[in-house]
């Protein structure tokens, strides 16, 4: 077997080390060093002004990607930013992960390294660009000091300077090694919208080549000289333990080279090749022991959530006297809705490729967050941090899956153990059975409207599990999960008196985690679906009863109004059809979809069209933002009808996609995506579409049969039984 | 489940039986012991080979588990001696006098040769002993009365030796033998009386055990295998599947990789020859040809269920992808309009060990609902016979059975085989 | 050992007769394009060409392959159809995280083979077997269409 080949698009740093060095001229100047590479005087006279940018003699230029691609377009995004201010064209540059490095690649808004929440455009919108104008400026001075004129009379074009009036011109590779021995200037000036050459367009994705002739390497795609592969196999309920293997019977399918225990938690069972790996891990008839959590069932769970809703929770939003205001109304509603559990089901199954030594451990993952998977092998390995290398490559999407590091800790726990490098997969079905879920949210909401039908008062008390308190603790403040209320303490709406309030209820027996539209998945759902209840209740059009509440958020009613319009909304459908309509206000971005569904007689619910209206700001790559929209509706359109994860003995049910369904080619609506421009800060795009899905399917729904649906998944609730 | 079934098969491969093909008594009995099929019923999916303890639910009568033969003194039948093991088959007596009930098919045992059922205990005597006591029957009253055996053996079993038939060939007695009395092909093809007995002037019309239809193997050229070439019918008990015939599955498809598939060529042949001259009977779904004219309108809901989850192994058309045994054109599960096979594959999924490897298919009704199987189900006989399919969202619901598809903690006497 | 004919080369394999291609492909000849999602045929992101028609490699046995000619996403592109199945997904951008991709391409390219102007019907039939969890549907039907046309 070979090494890893790199694809031909999109390098990947190799063995990339990071160091930094006091230079000439008082500069931070941050180094790296790749493996043939001479050190000294040619590593020197590479230009690095910062974190993103790498440029060397022989003219290669580099962009360091500070996010991970999962499938979002980010790589493309973020060089489009750096070679806007950097004036190159994308097809003169190369891509390169960022390796781990609190201190260069935190997240602005994340405080992490890390790709979620839709930050990363946020993130990087100035810092980027800043990044490449200072590169830009540097090697201007460099090309205009050699030149002897002045920097003023200089400008850079596809990666050269030139010398306007003497019609002279450099590459940048030419004066890299001069310009790294210039100070790195500050406050660099950045060029007005007017002048953007290349955000705003719809530049073509640089990874797409690679990823349509098979050449892209994801991680489960690494390879190294004498790697064994792996599958594992973790305790099916979750705190059980290992009670007995056959560890012979494994070790006698040709091709099985180790069979590995990880602290009673886990087995690996390593071969020459997978086939050999699956076949001795079945042949390990590896028996658990339940341990505590044998016994919880999805019905467990879900009575411990509806008995701790009905104690108040922690204030998240006090606005007036909303419980008053319900009182006082001439009609009140409530209602409880319920999320199920989901698991994440990336097309690519949790991998990791470790090679451990006793002086430092390489690893080959596709991870959303670096330096938590640096942290994970060293906690598993006991080694240094700065001793492990982490190569971060393309994931086979994510959906906030690889924003934890279980699979690589456990990965590390076993490569740890053996000397040659091992590439750990999981299968589908261990993959789907040991996720970190969405939480199961139990939601209560409750509302007044006056006479006049008007909104007076509205409560909603979130209750489920808070993934941040555990994710990240500091943001856990008084017992107050900011991401369990994101949508529900910030609508768009104007509301005379509201109440939000969360009750912290961990689940037993499973693990939750971060999943695509995080809180606002949830809490939109919850919020848009009794709106429209709260519409029907006054006997107003759900377009109009929203708009009402928007006159004071223009952004909100122009997303709104066009959506409605493209929609034709109003318009007469054939019997069976509904319309159903959303708005979102949810990572900066402003959001409305209208949704047409077709229910039939027997009760499936066809999706037929989404129309989408979107205000994300300034953007970037507008092909990209219409991408994620649909490709995020179609994922939340899937889930809303069909998945859930449910436990019995301790254990989850589902396994593969025969019983955890994906939305399919012939299910798949139109979608419609209409953008609205404008110069506002850039919003994030990622997840915004899954989180318009289930609100605007549910209010079509309702459009269509008169059904109000609370619970997801929708699946069968309208099939005769 | 599935898990469950994968390990047992797994398991059932690590019998060593290539090592012993020769023609000492061990490896005779070993190869009658795979012509009988004993894996087959005394083997708890993931236990222990030949230990027992797997459940038999006889509608309306209760449930028999199977006994442990390995040869354990105290739990399986090490104690048995020559004499009381060869009665035990031929009559169902137990030793100490015990009747068994007629789950076991001593009604077919009987005519197996003293020899031959020697040969089956040397074989047996050489499997490591397991000390398991497989549940106790729960029969409902008066069926738990095993002295009812007494009358029930009088009336239904002959004790009677096979008897060559002197005006056929040599291949159709072999066939005879091996269809009759080892391979005990009527207990499930042959519908049975009032009493639980083989209707003996229905054999092989065909008959529902265990919620699958055994088909109608009789020589009947449009109900039985009467239309099959003798390839197909070679190539079938063999493999598992033939072209133009489709796969076996469920209970078939299991006597296929324990036993059917261990037999000789002429082993087979014989087999065919004998079953090719068994009187016609016209009972049960009527064959399907290998290719028809689909449903005129077939059903888009269907349709499109199918091809989201059935067209990636069976392709749309159910031509099969990859494997021959994906291959459904001609299949009897998919012209039987009440689909009662189909209701169970789609239930329970199935699965069969085959030369290239497991062929498997898994259940469907964790990410399906009933109706929507029952839509696939009947597009499925729409497009594969052009009948109209009958099968009701219940049926699925029924097979489904309230919890089929939890998982259960695995048997605890799980350990690999010797 | 078994002999297998691999985008116009032969290659001998020396694996266990129920091996199935995926594994072959993946980590005995380094072809990664290739990839596993699911492992029971219900995602399609194994999807190869055997003898033209699109099948999936995670439950094909090696032993079941015989001399029929094999063709990968590494080699699709060497026939016309499928260089203009790549084409058209380049043009219509339909990739996202991309690794359900290859799979999408080898089905598309067997349709299109079979049926050079298929309809949206014959589009679902031939694709519904392929999962994309990012959602690219859309633009996989557009780029059928454009790469009918082309």
């Amino acid at each position: 077997m070979g090494h890893i080949e790199l694809s031909p698009t999109v390098a990947f740093s190799r063995r990339t080390v990071l160091k930094t060095s006091l230079v000439a001229g008082g500069g931070l100047m941050l180094g790296l060093r790749l493996p043939g590479l001479a050190r000294g005087a040619e590593a020197a006279a590479v230009f690095v002004p910062n974190a993103f940018v790498k440029i060397e003699p022989s003219g290669t230029i580099t962009l360091i990607m500070p996010n991970a691609e999962v499938g979002q377009g980010i790589f493309t995004s973020a060089a489009m930013l750096l070679a806007e201010e950097l004036e190159v064209g994308l097809d003169q540059v190369q891509l390169q992960a960022a390796p781990p490095d609190l201190l260069r690649y935190t997240d602005p808004s994340l405080g992490d390294q890390a790709t979620g929440g839709s930050a990363s455009i946020r993130g990087d919108w100035m810092r980027l660009r800043q990044a490449g104008a200072t590169a830009r400026v540097m090697l201007i001075t460099a090309a205009a000091k050699q030149w002897k004129v002045d920097p003023a009379s200089c400008h850079a074009e596809h990666g050269a300077v030139l010398h306007t009036p003497t019609g002279r011109s450099l590459p940048y590779g030419a004066v890299a090694a001069a310009a790294a021995t210039l100070p790195v200037p500050t406050d660099v000036p950045l060029k007005a919208p007017a002048d953007f050459k290349l955000i705003g367009t719809n530049a073509k994705r640089l990874d797409t080549p690679s990823k349509v002739n098979g050449t892209a390497i994801y991680g489960i795609d690494a390879k190294l000289p004498g790697m064994k592969i792996g599958t594992v196999a973790i305790s099916p309920v979750n705190g059980g333990k290992l009670a007995s293997m056959n560890e012979a019977a494994a070790r006698a399918i040709p091709g099985v080279r180790d069979v590995l225990k990880l602290d009673d938690i886990a087995v690996a069972v390593i071969g020459d090749h997978m086939w050999a790996a699956k076949q001795g891990l079945e042949r390990l008839a590896v028996v658990w022991e339940g341990g505590p959590n044998r016994a919880v069932t999805t019905g467990s769970i879900i009575a411990a959530m509806d008995k701790a809703s009905q104690s108040s929770g922690v204030v998240a939003k006090k606005e007036g006297d909303a419980e008053g205001a319900i009182k006082a109304a001439a009609t009140s509603l409530s209602a409880i809705y319920e999320l199920p559990f989901l698991s994440h089901a990336p097309m690519e199954p949790v991998n990791c490729l470790l090679h451990v030594r006793a002086d430092g451990a390489e690893v080959w993952v596709g991870t959303q967050v670096p330096v938590r998977a640096q942290n994970a092998v060293a906690k598993m390995t006991g080694l240094k941090p700065e001793t492990i290398v982490i190569n971060n490559l393309y994931c086979g999407a994510a959906f906030g899956r690889r924003l934890d590091i279980d699979s690589i800790e456990i990965a590390a726990g076993f490569a740890k153990q053996v000397a040659y490098p091992v590439k750990l997969i999981w299968t589908r079905e261990e993959d789907t059975q040991h996720d970190y879920y969405r939480p199961y949210y139990y939601d209560r909401v409750a509302a007044g409207l006056d006479s006049s039908g008007k909104l007076m008062g509205w409560t909603h008390r979130v209750t489920g599990s808070s993934v941040m308190a555990r994710w990240a603790p500091s943001a856990f403040k008084n017992g107050l999960d900011p991401d369990a209320v994101e949508g529900a303490a910030d609508t768009p709406y104007e509301v005379p008196a509201t109440l939000v309030d969360y009750v912290r209820a961990e689940p037993e027996g499973l693990n939750t985690g971060w999943w695509r539209g995080v809180g606002p998945t949830h809490n939109v759902f919850v919020v848009e679906s009794f709106v429209d209840e709260l519409a029907a209740a006054a006997k107003q059009d759900p377009v109009a009863f929203r708009r009402a509440m928007l006159q004071k958020n223009p952004r909100a009613l122009a997303v709104l109004s066009l959506a409605a319009e493209k929609a034709g909304w109003g318009t007469a459908l054939p019997s069976g059809h509904g319309r159903g309509v959303e708005v979102q206000f949810a990572f900066g971005t402003y959001i409305a979809t209208v949704m047409e569904v077709e229910v039939t007689r027997q009760g499936e619910i066809l999706p037929r069209r989404a129309v989408v209206a979107v205000d994300c700001g300034t953007v970037v790559n507008p092909d990209t933002v219409r991408a994620q929209i649909e490709g995020g509706m179609i994922l939340g359109l899937g889930t809303a009808l069909y998945n859930e994860i449910t436990l019995a003995n301790g254990r989850v049910e589902q396994s593969n996609f025969h019983d955890y369904r994906t939305l399919r080619m012939n299910e798949a609506p139109k979608i419609e995506v209409y953008p609205i421009r404008n110069n506002e800060k850039p919003g994030g795009i990622g997840e915004t579409g899954t989180v318009a899905a289930a609100p605007s399917l549910g209010n079509a729904i309702f459009a269509a049969t008169g059904r109000r649906l609370r619970r997801l998944p929708f699946g069968n609730q309208l099939q005769a039984s | 489940m599935l898990r469950g079934l994968l390990l047992a098969s797994t398991l059932l491969l690590a019998i060593p039986l290539a090592a012993r093909a020769d023609d000492s008594i061990v490896g005779k009995g070993e190869y009658l012991v795979r012509a009988a099929d004993c894996v087959s019923c005394h083997t708890v999916p993931g236990g222990h080979l030949f230990a027992g303890g797997r459940a038999f639910v006889l509608p309306g009568m209760g449930t028999l588990y199977s006994s442990n033969i390995t040869p354990d003194p105290k739990t399986g039948i090490g104690g048995y001696n020559d004499d009381d093991w060869v009665r035990m088959l031929w009559t169902g007596v137990a030793r100490g006098g015990k009747h068994l009930y007629p789950a076991m098919p001593y009604a077919s045992y009987t005519k197996l040769s003293r020899d031959d059922a020697l040969a089956i205990k040397a074989y047996l005597f050489t499997l490591k002993p397991i000390e398991y006591t497989p549940p106790a029957n729960a029969m409902k009253f008066p069926f738990n009365q095993r002295w009812g055996m007494v009358a029930w053996n009088l009336i239904n079993v002959s004790d009677k030796r096979f008897e060559p038939d002197t005006t056929k060939s040599a291949a159709w007695n072999r066939g005879a033998y091996l269809v009759e009395a080892l391979g005990h092909c009527g207990e499930c093809h042959t519908p049975r009386n009032f009493m639980q007995a083989l209707k003996s002037d229905k054999a092989y019309a065909g008959a529902k055990q265990q919620g699958w239809l055994a088909y109608n193997i009789s020589g009947d050229k449009n109900a039985g295998i009467g239309g099959w070439t003798d390839a197909q019918l070679a190539e079938y008990l063999s493999t598992g599947k033939a072209p133009g015939r489709g796969p076996a599955s469920g209970p078939m498809a299991e006597a296929v990789e324990y036993s059917l598939r261990y037999l000789t060529k002429d082993d087979v042949a014989a087999m065919v020859t004998y079953l090719r001259d068994r009187p016609a009977q016209p009972d049960g779904p009527p064959a399907v040809p290998a290719t028809v004219a689909a449903a005129a309108a077939p059903d888009p809901m269907g349709a499109h269920l199918f091809n989201q989850a059935c067209a990636g192994c069976h392709l749309p058309t159910g031509a099969g992808r990859q494997s021959p045994w994906a291959a459904l054109g001609g299949a009897h599960t998919a012209g039987d309009v009440t689909g009662t096979n189909l209701v169970q594959v789609l239930a329970h999924g199935t699965q069969i060990e085959t030369d290239q490897g497991l062929m498997f298919m898994h259940s469907f009704t964790g990410g399906y609902t009933d109706r929507e199987l029952s839509f696939i189900a009947n597009y499925t006989i729409g497009q594969m016979s052009g009948r109209q399919g009958q099968v009701t969202p219940q049926q699925i619901g029924a097979a489904r059975g309230p919890d089929d598809h939890k998982p259960t903690d695995p048997p605890p006497q799980v350990v690999g085989m010797r | 050992m078994f002999s297998l004919s691999i985008n116009g080369q032969t290659q001998q394999v020396d694996v266990p007769a129920d091996m199935p291609l995926l594994w072959v492909l993946r980590d005995v000849l380094g072809m990664t394009g290739t990839k596993f999602g699911c492992g029971i045929a219900q995602c399609g992101a194994c999807t190869v060409h055997l003898g033209g028609a699109a099948v999936r490699s995670c439950l094909l046995p090696v032993s079941g392959i015989g001399d029929q000619p094999i063709v990968t996403i590494e080699a699709v592109g060497d026939s016309p159809t499928g260089a203009k199945v790549q084409h058209a997904w380049l043009d219509k951008e339909v990739v996202q995280c991309g690794y359900c991709q290859s799979g999408q391409i080898m089905s598309a390219t067997a349709l299109l083979n079979q049926t050079p102007k298929p309809t949206d019907a014959d589009i679902d039939s031939a694709m519904s077997g392929n999962i994309c969890r990012c959602g690219t549907y859309v633009r996989i039907r557009e780029a059928i269409h454009a790469a009918a046309s082309a």
